[in-house]
């Protein structure tokens, strides 16, 4: 390897910029000072830890703890999309949605891209395979987030539009019909603009990580290509299943729109 | 025929009762007493426990988009997802689209109007057209002239009539004493006094 190694000095004066976030937030009083505090800490923490194990998962270069490590990373995607909803859609619900749309996706794109594409030897080297997922499983589960945020938002807003449809004989999937293509959109959109500006504008983290490590910077460009691509249709494909899922956890099985499904819950066991 | 048993609509006891074809039933009772509730658990749009059955054919052994196109709710507060009326309307045949159009009075333009700039009452009288342009079989109606000047209210009446005429039930909400006295064969109250007992419907005098 032919980079700079990073003393912990070097890291102490990068983190000296959190001065600024803290005097902003101090300035104006936004109350975020322990926000940040604890933000930070956690980054340094988790990056720290994520370096030890990766390093343990490099070394033992099983299929099992690859696995199980992929593993690890879709639940904790799960349980994140979940701490994103604003609306109180019905929270084991949507963890069992969103990680089994993102298990799903996380394997068929992983597979596509590693066991297809890319196919390194062996084929569950961690060191392919848990970068590409970790980068594919965050963008969806944002994708996946946005879209079950997006709806529900939706369907409080434009309830006696959605009921009105209902009443008028509409089943779920069209009555919804409104709130599930801007959901759809809004999961789309970011992608979009990533591959539109990307190279351009930001310089993504993959490619720059490569070409610091010493990697042919054409070489880096054609990897965060695939990357993007990968990316691209993942967060596609989970937009869609959550979209689809999230209409079925926002009615029930007569068609009806159930806003709070927490709350229903308590009144038909009352009934 | 629309017969309902033992419906269940929250904070009311369990009610019964029948509209037989051609008939009209003045559903009455304060404001938050539930009328709303019912027509929406007749309408399968909030879960209620109990029977409803149409011409012999039950709720529950119905897809529920297949029961609310026999069973119409129209809400008094009519709601619109597009910029004009027309996008709302059900595809059906442009004839009775007309007819009902004439029957209340409401001129062809509006329907490609945007639909806030149109009135309150407009916007009422619309809604009760689109709900009966797939001709449901029955119709429970919140308040439908509640927004309503006395002309478009005694040409509404006329509809709703008409429709009595050719063998639809109906389920009407609404405060205005001389429309029920008009329109009902039957009323029922509704309290949640009392005290579990079945309402029979009552003939009005």
């Amino acid at each position: 390897m032919s980079y700079v190694p990073l003393t912990p000095l070097d890291i102490l004066l990068a983190a000296a910029l959190l001065i600024a976030n803290g005097a902003i937030s101090w300035g104006f009083r936004l109350g975020l000072e322990k926000s940040i505090a604890i933000a930070a800490a956690r980054m340094v923490v988790q990056l720290a830890l994520i370096g030890i194990v990766l390093k343990f998962i490099f070394a033992q270069s099983s299929p099992a703890w690859t696995v199980a490590f992929a593993l690890v990373m879709v639940a904790a995607a799960g349980v994140e999309v979940v701490a994103r909803q604003h609306r109180s859609l019905d929270g084991w619900r949507t963890m069992g949605l969103s990680t089994a749309t993102l298990l799903f996706i996380g394997t068929v794109v992983t597979v596509l891209g590693v066991g297809v594409i890319i196919t390194p030897d062996p084929w569950y080297a961690p060191r392919y395979m848990l970068p590409i997922l970790g980068m594919v499983l965050g963008n969806t589960m944002t994708a996946v987030a946005l879209v079950l945020d997006g709806l529900s938002e939706a369907a409080n807003r434009e309830r006696s539009a959605i009921e009105a449809r209902l009443a008028l004989g509409a089943p779920r999937f069209e009555a919804l019909g409104g709130p599930l293509r801007s959901a759809l959109r809004t999961g789309m959109m970011p992608m979009l603009n990533a591959m539109a500006t990307t190279g351009l504008v930001a310089l993504p983290g993959m490619m720059t990580g490569q070409i610091i490590a010493g990697a042919d910077p054409v070489g880096a460009a054609k990897y965060q290509m695939l990357i993007m691509f990968l990316i691209a249709g993942a967060t596609a494909l989970g937009s869609f299943l959550a979209a689809l899922g999230g209409v079925v956890l926002l009615t029930d099985e007569r068609h009806r729109l159930r806003l709070g499904q927490v709350s229903n819950a308590k009144e038909n066991a009352r009934v | 025929m629309l017969r309902v048993e033992r419906l269940q609509v929250a904070g009311l006891p369990p009610l019964s009762f029948e509209v037989a074809d051609g008939e009209c039933l003045a559903v009455e009772g304060a404001s938050g007493a539930g009328k709303t509730l019912l027509l929406r658990a007749i309408a399968d749009l909030d879960p209620a426990a109990g029977d409803v059955v149409v011409d012999g054919e039950e709720r529950r052994e119905m897809p529920a988009h297949a029961w609310r196109r026999r069973v119409r709710y129209c809400a008094a507060e009519p709601a619109w997802w597009t910029d004009t009326p027309r996008g709302c309307l059900p595809v059906s045949n442009p004839a009775r689209l007309d007819r009902l159009m004439q029957s209340l009075d409401v001129d062809a333009t509006l329907l490609d109007r945007p639909v806030a700039v149109l009135s309150t009452g407009e916007r009422q009288r619309l809604a009760l057209v689109r709900a009966l342009l797939d001709e449901p079989k029955v119709l429970l109606l919140d308040e439908p002239t509640g927004a309503l000047d006395p002309q478009s209210s005694a040409l509404t009446e006329e509809l709703i009539r008409f429709q009595m005429l050719s063998g639809h039930s109906v389920v009407l909400v609404s405060h205005d004493r001389a429309q029920v006295e008009r329109l009902a064969h039957a009323r029922l109250l509704l309290s949640k006094a009392d005290n579990g007992k079945t309402n029979d419907r009552v003939r009005a005098s």
